[in-house]
């Protein structure tokens, strides 16, 4: 069942790196998390990589493999060639700190920028009263496991370093939408604009709903069509979004 | 002269899951400076992995639940070894604790009326866990770190500065907690004075100054070859703490949640939430016996079905039937599976099957139980929906820990030291029930941060206990013989460095196999010659390359904490000769009412962690204490009969 695979991990720092070949022995059912541990306890015990739950949970192990955005404990090597190398590098969007670690504070930084949940005046602890089915959609946002593949792979910033102060990502958007869809959310009345916070603060116009976000979320979430596409028809001020705009005008063509 | 950078705050606590960060959250909202130290990146704690939901008597969905049934549940599941008093808090404030949740933002699933909704557990008898799917802990996670922020905004826009009063140190680790004489220099009268680490990320030295440190660093999990836990679980705080001077209770008893994934190798472990025995699922051997009915012990044998049938009308009809006996405590359940994989009624891949799909329709286990069905789908193409899981025990949860004071949390014996969570023990006494954690996590971090934030105001500017220099060059020392080790340091060993990936695999092997879930003396004894012959090589723990983000160095610096606590875990389980909760001992297996009052205490050795120390020699040693006598009223909330199954006669007369 085991067989050696033919690993190529990018390993360096801020200075500059390189690729650097590697044959490994992989067992069965393993994942290229499990072949990463092996590298380091075997030839490469300093080989920098973060990692926790080892079950898809935590979100702390996103890398790209074969150059696509991926978490390394949910990507089973049964799903890759063993003839091919496989070819394991940190996420590109974000500054490199060492081998697969990468400086993620753009998305703490951004996290911070979002107004939090207002508690509505008037309700107690205790006195909170939602229905299942309103309470869903932020529920599917809060599956949300902060792995930050979306804002890895999200054009606006990937290659485009400049749109980084102006671009909250996938990620912090959807947090928007999810406050903004509690069936609670005091901020209306506290002189909170969620909507408009996204367009005018958040950067909710440089989406052009690509789905490259949904693509990649390990969990599955619906980033695209449930959280960015409705914000943006919530969105107050309309015509500030070419692409909304557009497709009010397609659709009352049709 | 150390290199290393100095901060003062008031408060440093150790650790950002739920008890760390509630710690934190209490704290600066009591108007201390607050910094939070974790090892991870914010939000990606231990908790994320709790699964089943937060245990509180809100009696949402039963209305005959209220903290006095949650307290004796709890005493019942520790198999009454458990502190009384963090008991009745914990039972008492825990419902507070989940609705003040929901008003930072957290979304829990909902009952028809819109309230809270709330699923059974094992050893619960009332529907009590308030959950979102199987995803409690990440929404616990997520709602106390968005708090946070929110309380940094709030600095922000007084202060202009998001830090200034609340900040997180990610990726950073505590090596040593620095204390200080009261008058300077002098040991009399030593307190808390800091902690000292480093930044994962550049390998810098840090030392914050602060009057008061929460622990809330979890488990020991990793001293393991089985579990569910991640690497972070290298037993730091319990270490800390005892390398400080204070003290570990209740060591020997280490839960194996029964249902840990079995197959493939690699994921071996990972947990198996019990939400899904909670909401219908049965565990059932080879021979497709629900087995679980051969198992129920004397103690809960009128509180559990007697028929298949009577079991399953129990969801339905929970007034008039019994609960069906995969909902026994942890413990039960795990020993249960063990016997009968011993046995040879195992699955094939050494565990045994746990169905919930021939129990429920795939629509509502993909609901109720969404991560269960992504992580078998993907990581063991498993569909859950149609076929049963296998599964087996795995090292889940260390029920001792940091010998505290049940109201303040404050450390015996360390002034200025606190400790919640998983890191203190007594509450759970010797075995846990599932939602407990999340529960005491919230009950307990509060409570940690309240108490450390009146000590720290206790010090108002001069007259903080100061850091020496020389507690610092040591402990920069100490952290930096692993760069050392290769080539032979003449004052450590002559002999060539060892592999710190090596040790640790020999250090979970020998745990798993001789400290395991099914104790022998012999093979107790036989760990601790093995642990101090790793103790002797772990101090040739070297490593290559530099310090930017390595983990081999920092796995060999985490060593130290494991080897300790594994020792503190084989010590006091074969002095123990009784079995309770999650302590079995093959060779006793009895549970002895005589034991029940006592508690062993883990203490460090004299000098033993001094470099010059004789590595052969015990760093540990135990003591044996009294437990308080539980309160009356809280004993009258009991039967005479069920009491007579745990407290001697004397306790019950006097």
């Amino acid at each position: 069942m085991s067989y050696d695979a033919h690993f190529k991990v990018w390993r360096g720092d801020a200075d500059g790196g390189s690729l650097v070949d590697y044959t490994v022995t992989v067992n069965e059912g393993e994942v290229v998390l499990d072949i990463i541990h092996r590298l380091q306890a075997t030839e490469a015990a300093d080989l920098a990589v973060r990692w926790n739950c080892k079950a898809g949970k935590c979100g702390s192990c996103s890398a790209e493999i074969n150059g696509r955005p991926r978490l390394m404990c949910m990507t089973r090597m049964s799903l890759l060639d063993p003839a091919e190398p496989v070819v394991v590098t940190p996420m590109r969007a974000f500054p490199v700190v060492r081998d697969l670690v990468t400086d993620v504070s753009f998305n703490y930084a951004k996290a911070r920028e979002v107004p939090s949940f207002v508690p509505p005046a008037g309700v107690g602890p205790g006195e909170y009263r939602m229905q299942q089915e309103d309470v869903g959609r932020s529920q599917e946002f809060r599956k949300c496991i902060e792995c930050f593949l979306c804002q890895n792979t999200c054009h606006v910033v990937r290659d485009h370093e400049e749109n980084k102060p102006v671009f909250a990502g996938p990620r912090f958007l959807m947090r928007v939408a999810e406050l903004d869809m509690h069936p609670l959310d005091g901020a209306a009345e506290a002189g909170i604009d969620r909507k408009r916070g996204a367009q005018e603060d958040h950067g909710l116009g440089y989406c052009n709903i690509t789905k490259c976000c949904t693509e990649v979320c390990p969990e599955h979430i619906k980033i695209t069509d449930n959280a960015l596409i409705p914000l943006k028809e919530r969105a107050v001020d309309r015509k500030y979004d070419p692409l909304v705009w557009l497709g009010s005008k397609i659709r009352r063509r049709v | 002269m150390s290199r290393t950078a100095r901060e003062a705050w008031d408060v440093v606590v150790v650790g950002a899951g739920g008890a760390g960060l509630r710690a934190a959250i209490e704290a600066r909202e009591r108007g201390m400076r607050c910094a939070v130290i974790c090892k991870s990146l914010f939000g990606k704690a231990h908790t994320v992995m709790a699964e089943g939901g937060i245990a509180a008597s809100m009696g949402n969905v039963n209305e005959g639940d209220n903290w006095q049934v949650h307290f004796r549940d709890t005493m019942r599941g520790g198999k009454f070894l458990n502190h009384w008093r963090m008991a009745e808090l914990h039972a008492r404030e825990a419902p507070d604790r989940v609705w003040e949740l929901e008003t930072w933002g957290a979304v829990f699933d909902r009952t028809r009326d819109g309230k809270i909704s709330q699923r059974n557990f094992g050893g619960h008898e009332y529907p009590r866990l308030a959950h979102v799917g199987d995803r409690t802990g990440l929404e616990l996670i997520r709602t106390l770190q968005q708090k946070i922020v929110s309380l940094q905004q709030e600095d922000h826009r007084e202060t202009g500065d998001y830090e200034s009063r609340l900040k997180v140190f990610q990726e950073y680790t505590v090596t040593r907690l620095l204390k200080a004489g009261a008058d300077g220099d002098s040991a009399a009268g030593e307190r808390i004075a800091g902690v000292f680490g480093y930044a994962r990320e550049s390998g810098r030295f840090f030392a914050i100054e602060a009057p008061s440190v929460v622990l809330a660093t979890g488990g020991i999990g990793k001293s393991f070859k089985v579990t569910s836990n991640s690497w972070e679980y290298t037993g730091d705080g319990h270490a800390l703490a005892l390398l400080a001077g204070a003290s570990l209770i209740n060591m020997e008893f280490v839960q194996f949640h029964p249902t840990g994934m079995v197959w493939p190798p690699s994921v071996k472990g990972i947990l198996v939430t019990e939400s899904v025995r909670g909401d219908g699922g049965v565990l059932r051997n080879s021979d497709g016996r629900r087995f679980m009915f051969d198992y129920v012990p004397d103690v809960f044998k009128e509180k559990y079905a007697e028929s298949e049938a009577e079991g399953d009308r129990w969801y339905q009809d929970p007034d008039n039937n019994r609960r069906p006996p995969e909902l026994l405590p942890r413990d039960e359940v795990a020993r249960a599976i063990n016997s009968e994989v011993k046995a040879g009624r195992g699955s094939p891949h050494g565990g045994v099957f746990l169905d919930v799909s021939t129990r429920l329709p795939a629509e509502d286990i993909k609901r109720k139980l969404p991560s269960m069905h992504h992580q078998f789908k993907e990581l063991a193409d498993v569909d859950i929906t149609a076929e049963p899981m296998e599964v087996g025990p795995t090292c889940h949860y260390v029920m001792g820990g940091v010998d505290v004071d049940p109201d303040t949390a404050a450390a015996v014996g360390v002034p200025g030291l606190f400790a919640a969570g998983e890191v203190a023990g007594g509450m759970h006494g010797s075995n846990r029930l599932g939602g407990n954690s999340l529960s005491d996590l919230l009950v307990f971090g509060r409570r940690a941060g309240l108490y450390a934030a009146e000590h720290a105001a206790s010090f108002p500017g001069a007259g903080r206990p100061v850091v020496s220099e020389a507690d610092l060059e040591a402990a920069e020392a100490e952290a930096l013989r692993p760069f050392g080790a290769e080539g032979g340091d003449p004052a450590v060993s002559e002999e060539l460095a060892e592999n710190p990936y090596a040790l640790h695999q020999e250090l979970q092997q020998a745990m798993n196999d001789l400290v395991g879930i099914i104790r022998k003396g012999p093979e107790m004894e036989e760990a601790l010659r093995r642990l101090t012959e790793l103790r002797a090589r772990s101090r040739r723990a070297g490593v290559e390359g530099h310090r930017q983000f390595n983990p081999g160095w920092h796995l060999a610096l985490d060593l130290r904490n494991m080897l300790l606590v594994s020792e503190c875990v084989a010590r006091a389980a074969l002095e123990r000769t009784e079995s309770r909760g999650g302590h079995t001992r093959d060779d006793h297996p009895a549970m002895d009412r005589r034991w029940r009052r006592l508690n062993l205490v883990c203490r460090l050795n004299g000098d033993s962690t001094e470099p010059g120390a004789d590595p052969l020699l015990g760093r540990v040693r135990l003591e044996r204490r009294e437990m308080p006598p539980i309160r009356d009223d809280l004993l009258a909330l009991f039967d005479k009969e069920e009491l007579v199954k745990y407290l001697t006669d004397e306790e019950l007369t006097s």
